[in-house]
């Protein structure tokens, strides 16, 4: 059959993307799956929200005990169950989002196979319920700090900065997990490891720099290790806006500013890395499925 | 919706007009070309990549697609027709943008339901209004419009008092009305659909053939795959036979009605024609029909609803012992059981005088899954003169439902679990 009119109307159809079908559509379904996801989940059972917020508690509880009682670093130091707190709850975030996008492209296998549906709606949307989650556990975190007797600083407005951070590195995590469990389905064992190895490589256990009167607890090369973990560096500017301008910044803990580009390298390769597989294997997800 | 009253139509009048040849394209499509690489192991874990890492290099090609062109033009109803794994679903899956193609291009106009199934978009945990919003906003709406068109798509499914309801709990009827009333009110220009008019009751199934109608007469483009021909016959326009990845005959519904019918005919040695052909030998098979309860005939059954199973057969010499039978075979063309019986004569005797016509009347339990099924119906003597007839596929049903079962029959059981108790043990 040969061409016989060509039409004005006709517009190519490129196959599925990781956008596919227009920026507004994009955005509408993420909020709208984000939110719905987020009131089920929630708001759906009596103690749905408790729940949530009841596992990092229980870990602070513990943590506390353990890391005040049993081994002395807490206690030396004034802030310790503020500073684990905080940490906690920001560590969860990234965990609980990472978690949960990483299956999360393989159990909506039926739209992704029997619709036209952006691809990347889906790992974004099951980290932004997340997130949703986590803002309100920062409120109580807040309320929490306050009690403590922190002082409110002006260095309180850069902690979005921060959060913004985690938020994108989580998403980039999360992008690149979902679309991995795809193809090989032990991405989710090989994450639970590596999520508990970088809860450890991140100071949320441990203080940087002096505890109160004693000296630090990791050695200088040790803490400048640590600073190649993005994490690591979002984690101690939050300790040093929120809590402690005192502490060591994340450039002092590095030995300087220029020490942390590495950590600004792997933070931007992740993020490069995130979009460019998504994009690579997102045609391909209704295939491989 | 306007409702016409199809009661008082024929066939050919409840078609829209026919697009002619200078409208406008809706869809148009141009050396489309699309191949599976099916590994010979798959690899599906890091492990397994470290392990063994050049398994996946080695895979076999399938051809699903071999350079398909086509046209579609505005307002034109379009079927594509062919058997399992001829293509149609992947041809299908290209134009939706669930695939990407691997040569050609594929052009559209207007805004298409990215739907190729009904209900896919559904999450048994939320509510009917929740889902609808989001089906709503998946179909290219904004948050806004869908919410403004929620009670209209809520009423046309006839579930105005279950909106509040999550969907686990609705009934595989009302979730099948749920999803074509978000489909229609979608309001999309083109719409793709795989085999979807044979579910739901009766009643709905008319309301799904009048909003069809309707939608045609708005000029909307349809695109709808099925293996069944009496749907094509009655709404499409053109029709397009796919075979092996090329298309086989592409224009006149009834024309490639008629070559899909001999494509199957070539397949099997028996014949889908449920007359004559050659399997017959002395007697034909004039009919085969499914009723409900009833009797009326029908080509649907919910699941575990009874099967009346009707079939005429003339003999044209006389026949002694003649037995007849059936046998229901699933949609991959698997016999699952059969069952017959001898025909006797109004006297007693087993004797069938040349030129009458026995009426076979079959009635049985129904425990196969939802899906569609197909019924093959012989007849046989082999003393005298001997006679048979053996048509294959002599009639297709669809038995609908949504429950999931994992195996292709469910059958009656009793199954009893309890705990021990110390003494017992």
């Amino acid at each position: 059959m040969t061409v016989t009119t060509p039409d004005a109307d006709l517009r190519e159809v490129h196959g599925p993307s990781a956008l596919g079908g227009g920026r507004r559509r994009f955005f509408d379904l993420l909020w709208l799956m984000a939110v719905t996801e987020f009131r089920r989940t929630y708001f759906g059972t009596v103690f749905g929200y408790l729940w949530s917020l009841v596992r990092p508690l229980m870990l602070f509880g513990v943590l506390l005990f353990v890391f005040t009682q049993v081994f002395k670093v807490g206690s030396e130091l004034d802030d310790y169950p503020v500073l684990l707190l905080l940490g906690i709850v920001q560590f969860t975030f990234f965990q609980e989002a990472t978690t949960a996008a990483v299956t999360s492209v393989v159990a909506q296998e039926g739209v992704v196979r029997k619709t036209q549906f952006p691809r990347l709606v889906i790992p974004l949307a099951t980290v932004l319920t997340s997130f949703f989650n986590f803002c309100l556990n920062l409120v109580i975190v807040l309320v929490f700090i306050l009690a403590w007797g922190v002082e409110p600083m002006w260095t309180w407005l850069l902690f979005p900065v921060a959060v913004a951070a985690l938020f994108v590195l989580t998403a980039a995590g999360s992008m690149i997990l979902s679309v991995l469990f795809v193809r090989f389905r032990d991405v989710a064992i090989i994450w639970t490891v590596l999520a508990q190895v970088l809860f450890y490589a991140t100071p949320i256990l441990y203080p940087l720099g002096p505890v109160g009167e004693k000296p630090p607890v990791l050695d200088e090369w040790q803490e400048h290790l640590l600073m190649l973990n993005p994490l690591a560096v979002i984690f101690e500017q939050v300790r040093v806006w929120m809590l402690e301008p005192s502490a060591p910044s994340a450039a002092e803990a590095a030995g300087g500013a220029i020490h942390l580009l590495p950590a600004l390298a792997i933070f931007l390769g992740t993020c490069a890395f995130a979009v460019w597989i998504f994009n690579r294997e997102a045609p391909r997800i209704a295939e491989d499925l | 919706m306007p409702v016409e009253d199809p009661a008082t139509q024929t066939p050919a009048d409840r078609r829209a007009p026919a697009p002619q040849p200078g409208d406008p394209l809706a869809i148009q499509v141009e050396g489309l070309e699309k191949s599976f690489r099916i590994p010979t192991h798959r690899v599906d874990s890091f492990k397994e990549r470290l392990v063994r890492p050049f398994a996946a290099r080695e895979y076999r090609e399938l051809h699903a697609l071999q350079g398909i062109s086509f046209e579609v033009r505005k307002g034109e109803f379009f079927g594509i027709v062919g058997r399992n794994g001829s293509g149609k679903s992947t041809l299908l899956k290209l134009l939706a943008s669930i695939y990407r193609p691997d040569a050609g291009r594929i052009r559209m106009a207007g805004r298409l339901a990215p739907f190729i199934e009904l209900g896919v978009g559904f999450n048994m945990e939320l509510t009917a209004r929740e889902n609808v919003v989001l089906n709503g906003v998946m179909m290219g709406l904004t948050p806004g419009e869908t919410r403004r068109r929620l009670d209209a798509v809520i009423d046309f499914a006839e579930l105005g008092e279950f909106a509040e309801l999550k969907l686990k709990n609705y009934s595989s009827g009302m979730l099948v009305r749920l999803a074509f009333s978000v489909m229609m009110e979608a309001d999309a220009d083109v719409l793709l659909i795989d085999e979807v008019l044979a579910v739901g009751d009766a009643s709905f199934q008319q309301k799904c053939a009048d909003a069809f109608h309707a939608m045609k007469a708005r000029g909307k483009t349809i695109v709808l795959v099925t293996h069944e021909m009496a749907t094509v016959e009655e709404y499409c326009h053109r029709a397009m036979l796919i075979d092996g990845g090329h298309i086989r005959q592409i224009g006149d519904p009834a024309e490639t009605g008629r070559e899909y019918l001999k494509l199957n005919f070539e397949r099997g040695v028996e014949t889908g024609d449920a007359t004559s052909g050659p399997g017959a030998d002395g007697a034909r098979l004039l009919d085969c029909w499914l009723e409900d309860a009833a009797g009326e005939r029908t080509t649907t059954l919910e699941h575990g609803e009874e099967i009346h199973l009707r079939a005429e057969i003339e003999v044209e010499r006389e026949a002694t012992g003649l037995g007849v039978g059936f046998v229901i075979a699933n949609a991959d063309g698997l016999g699952l059981f059969e069952f017959g019986t001898q025909v006797k004569a109004a006297d007693g005797s087993d004797v069938v005088p040349a030129g009458t016509r026995t009426l076979v009347k079959a009635q049985l339990e129904n425990p196969l899954a939802p899906g569609r099924h197909f019924v093959h119906c012989g007849a046989q003597s082999n003393r005298g003169g001997g006679v048979h007839v053996y048509v294959h596929n002599a009639l297709d049903f669809v038995v609908f439902g949504t429950v999931g079962t994992k195996g292709i029959v469910s059958i009656e059981h009793e199954i009893e679990a309890s705990v021990e108790t110390e003494e017992k043990r």
